[in-house]
């Protein structure tokens, strides 16, 4: 089981919960698991291409998935998962 | 106490940094003789020029086209009700010469572009970005490596913040290194399409005020390679590692970016009306 702490713009997709749980091996699993039962939220992490979006950060823990293995990172039971969308509000 | 060069008023004035371990006289001397660039004089804007006047930053500019509207005060707290239709630089620079008539405040009336990037920015010795758009965040972050200075970054949106800081050199982050593009134009909302809660700027402009003074007195560890992320909703603060991208445009080890851009066309939005 992995925590997956969500944006305030995404957390429409999961009724307001700030962070959800989800399963899977990799960080591709566990996005797929979160896309069936959140439908649309992942749009919002992964390009058309099905690559991660270079606007939207994800981090494992504190390191950004970018300098792991992407998409094919491994997961690993107790692991924190941030999304991180680019903002520009001053 | 009276040594550095203090007048009697900065010995009143800055009593409780001289007395105070790791600032002390040549701390507050640091912060004196320095100059802090604040880009944008909205809700980031406000603490951060607030707090550098306090502290006594020697000369503080000030960067900002726009004029007082209403909608600011929620969390502009900079300006008063009375300012409201005044030019924001106007304003802004009559209340930091009451929180603080020793030092020199400049106003930068403009709108921050490829032309004026590096003239304004180059007569100062940290920038501050607290602007409110994609495009002059990626023009700062260009300008401010190309010109070696360093760069306290934040930015905020509806109940969310983030703050680091982006030294120039070898092997260090910038702006590009965390986020190699601006999302496309209309996918993420302003702050008047989406919100913010008022007192979100106050903490995540805290936080940059912070880090400008200890990158200028060379005290403690400054916010490099760590991105701070703040969660006013959930009282949640995490940190995240920022890293060096060896590929990076801009401070990468092949360079394709060596002059600054016209960002209005990378990032596809245009900036807002000069001539309200």
């Amino acid at each position: 089981m992995v925590r997956v702490k969500l944006p305030t713009i995404l957390r429409k997709h999961t009724g307001g919960e700030p962070a959800v749980d989800a399963e899977g091996a990799t960080l591709r699993e566990l996005l797929e698991n979160l896309e069936a039962r959140y439908p649309g939220l992942t749009k919002n992490v992964l390009a058309n291409d099905g690559g991660l979006h270079r606007f939207v950060n994800v981090y494992v823990n504190d390191e950004d998935v970018r300098y792991l293995g992407s998409l094919e990172t491994a997961m690993r039971e107790g692991d924190v998962v941030s999304i991180l969308p680019a903002v520009a509000g001053g | 106490m009276t040594g550095h060069g203090f007048t009697e008023d900065q010995v009143q004035r800055y009593a409780r940094h001289i007395i105070l371990p790791n600032i002390g006289g040549a701390g507050q001397r640091m912060l004196i003789d320095s100059s802090v660039l604040v880009i944008g004089a909205g809700g980031l804007g406000s603490p951060v020029a607030m707090y550098l006047a306090a502290a006594g930053i020697g000369k503080i500019g000030i960067v900002d086209f726009d004029k007082v509207d209403l909608t600011n005060l929620q969390r502009q707290i900079i300006y008063g009700t009375s300012d409201v239709g005044r030019a924001k630089v106007k304003s802004a620079v009559e209340r930091l010469r009451d929180i603080n008539p020793t030092i020199e405040v400049v106003p930068h009336q403009t709108i921050l572009t490829s032309d004026n990037a590096f003239e304004i920015l180059g007569r100062y010795d940290v920038i501050v970005d607290g602007t409110d758009n994609f495009p002059v965040r990626y023009l700062v972050n260009d300008a401010t490596q190309m010109l070696g200075k360093p760069l306290v970054y934040g930015s905020i949106y509806q109940f969310e913040g983030q703050a680091t800081v982006f030294l120039p050199g070898q092997e260090s982050p910038c702006y590009r290194c965390l986020f190699p593009q601006p999302p496309p134009p209309g996918t993420v909302p302003s702050c008047a399409e989406g919100g913010v809660f008022g007192v979100l700027p106050g903490v995540v402009g805290s936080i940059q005020a912070t880090e400008a003074i200890k990158l200028i007195t060379g005290e403690g560890a400054p916010l490099v390679g760590r991105l701070l992320i703040f969660d006013a909703l959930m009282m949640d603060f995490t940190s995240v590692k920022v890293r060096w991208d060896a590929d990076c445009p801009v401070c990468g080890k092949e360079p394709t970016v060596t002059e600054l851009i016209d960002y209005d066309a990378f990032c596809g939005v245009p900036h807002a009306d000069p001539t309200p």
